[in-house]
């Protein structure tokens, strides 16, 4: 099986968000920038499956030289290649699966894995981007996949519960928290990873579509109340969420 | 501006968030001497389609087919792009739901249409829309501008006030959709729903439990004081990560971005990734021993205090004020 994971470099889940000079970006100094948590199922699951059918795990970013970072984390990870396709633009989603698409189309892979969303512009859609532009089936959020010869079964969650859906390869799949425990890289996978090449390849440009006019951060809340210490208090918060909020 | 917007039915009845995106592209048309049109797809959807007129819809279109019998996503995806081609739609609104999610990039694409997906805020500028969406899990606001002339927008549940129906019905009609077997390359053939359980993100009112709760059993109390004020339980990452609780429950940044009326959480500490992910929330209560916890920086109402004791005492005062209901 060909099987190509995406990945994304997005600041640490515990990162602090400050918003740059020009104010319609994300003041990057400082911040700690790590393989896109969804990512990592999305990798681990390509090595899974080809433990099991063999085949070759590739993972591609789109994006700056930073990204190498976390293209080594999926080679160490037991990806077999890496490729880069550089671009120092900030993208919108449409721009990046622009990109990817047409790297994808030229490879011709049974599967691609995303992870259901990048932890930064939280936009949830270059994975259904990337399928439409290539005209392949999508199935987003999962976390259960079963491939059987050309057939895809799988479970997607849903607002309080899942589906079970299918659908035929070659085909798009978005990872959720749940589709599996990914594996932390061996000593060994974290040398080998160091001299595996990646590949670097400009990334196709398309004008974008939509544009950042502003970005600043939430308003910080007012001090709260404190309305006691133990039990006693709690007459008191529900007369405050009864008759004050009018919450309950 | 015409707006189309695809309206979501569960057992035949609108969907709330549905009816807040309806409301929402109301209020954008009315600036605009636009159009609204609903769209409900699949079987029996007249009901839903109609009920669209409450919420400020001009007309309502139903379209149905053995393809969109069940979820499919390619044959939902070709149903709202040509319908959105057919009525001539400047904009294409979708609630940020599980179903508007999946759909929403692959309808923008098949429309060469520029998506804001997960919106808190539209508002018009010189005639054109502003979507105002979080990103780094609500660490920061953008404001961006589609700038393709066809347009599409998710809208993030809860967060749009749909105000009560006018009780109106909009006028139904069906549009007919010529689909092939190829458009149901993706398809549903399965649905499993959770034992009645509210899912977190759609509650009004979420009780969350953290690791100071000692032990999965633990979360007992959370789920009576959940009952006691009709609300879903949600949980913070490190107790999801343990196993005490499924992943469905977890709030945060790698879980639900939840925006309920309130929020408690209880013996949370207040990661920044788990504040990321409910900050946004109407009103919060912070129920935590330790007083430096980050997260009675972010809440209205707090309780010093041990949650073993507070927890329960609190479902028993909320059952005494509501009668027990």
């Amino acid at each position: 099986m060909k099987l190509i994971a995406c990945v994304n470099h997005v600041p640490d889940t515990a990162a602090k968000i400050n918003v740059a000079a020009g104010g319609t970006s994300i003041d990057k100094n400082g911040v700690n920038f790590v393989i896109n948590p969804y990512d990592e199922f999305a990798v681990e699951e390509c090595l899974r499956l080809k433990e099991k059918n063999g085949g070759e795990v590739v993972a591609v970013s789109v994006g700056s030289d930073a990204h190498k970072e976390t293209l080594r984390k999926a080679l160490a990870m037991g990806a077999d290649k890496a490729v880069l396709l550089k671009t120092d633009d900030d993208r919108d989603s449409f721009g990046i699966a622009s990109a990817l698409a047409g790297y994808i189309k030229e490879q011709s892979p049974d599967l691609v894995l995303f992870g259901k969303q990048s932890v930064d512009g939280d936009d949830a859609a270059v994975g259904g981007m990337v399928a439409e532009l290539l005209g392949l089936p999508s199935v987003t959020v999962v976390v259960g996949l079963a491939i059987d010869g050309s057939s895809v079964t799988a479970e997607r969650e849903i607002e309080g519960g899942k589906e079970t859906v299918k659908a035929s390869l070659p085909c798009v799949i978005t990872a959720q928290k749940g589709l599996n425990e990914p594996r932390y890289p061996s000593l060994k996978g974290i040398m080998g990873a160091k001299s595996k090449p990646i590949e670097e390849r400009p990334a196709a440009t398309v004008p974008a579509r939509v544009q950042v006019v502003g970005m600043k951060k939430p308003a910080a809340k007012a001090a709260g109340k404190i309305v006691g210490t133990d039990a006693t208090a709690v007459p008191e918060l529900v007369r405050l969420l009864h008759e004050e909020a009018k919450v309950i | 501006m015409k707006i189309l917007v695809l309206a979501e039915q569960r057992d035949g009845k609108l969907r709330k968030s549905s009816a807040e995106a309806v409301r929402a592209a109301r209020t954008l048309a009315d600036q605009t001497s636009g159009e609204v049109i609903a769209l409900v797809v699949g079987p029996s959807g007249s009901g839903a389609a109609a009920e669209t007129g409450g919420y400020g819809a001009h007309r309502a279109l139903t379209v149905d087919a053995p393809q969109v019998a069940a979820y499919s996503t390619t044959a939902w995806t070709k149903a709202t792009a040509e319908v959105a081609v057919a009525v001539g739609a400047n904009a294409v609104i979708l609630s940020a739901t599980s179903l508007g999610k999946d759909l929403a990039p692959r309808v923008a694409v098949r429309l060469q249409a520029g998506l804001a997906a997960d919106c808190t805020a539209l508002r018009l500028d010189g005639g054109a829309i502003i979507a105002t969406r979080p990103v780094y899990a609500g660490k920061a606001l953008t404001d961006i501008r589609i700038t393709t002339p066809v347009q599409i927008y998710t809208l993030r549940p809860n967060v749009f006030t749909s105000g009560a129906s006018s009780g109106g019905a909009a006028p139904v009609q069906t549009q007919a959709v010529a689909f092939t077997d190829a458009d149901t390359a993706v398809r549903v053939t399965d649905v499993q729903m959770g034992s009645g359980k509210l899912d977190v993100a759609e509650a009004d009112i979420v009780v969350s439990g953290g690791r100071g709760l000692k032990a999965p059993e633990n979360f007992k109390m959370i789920e009576e004081l959940a009952a006691a004020l009709h609300g879903a339980v949600g949980a913070s990452r490190a107790v999801v990560d343990a196993g005490w609780r499924p992943h469905a429950e977890q709030v945060g940044q790698t879980g639900k971005t939840v925006s309920p009326t309130l929020y408690v959480a209880v013996a949370v500490s207040g990661a920044i990734q788990h504040l990321a992910g409910m900050s946004s929330s109407k009103y919060i209560v912070a129920i935590n021993k330790d007083k430096d916890a980050p997260i009675f920086q972010v809440a209205d109402y707090g309780i010093v205090g041990d949650a073993f004791e507070v927890v329960p005492a609190l479902a028993a005062e909320v059952k005494k004020l509501t009668g027990g209901a």
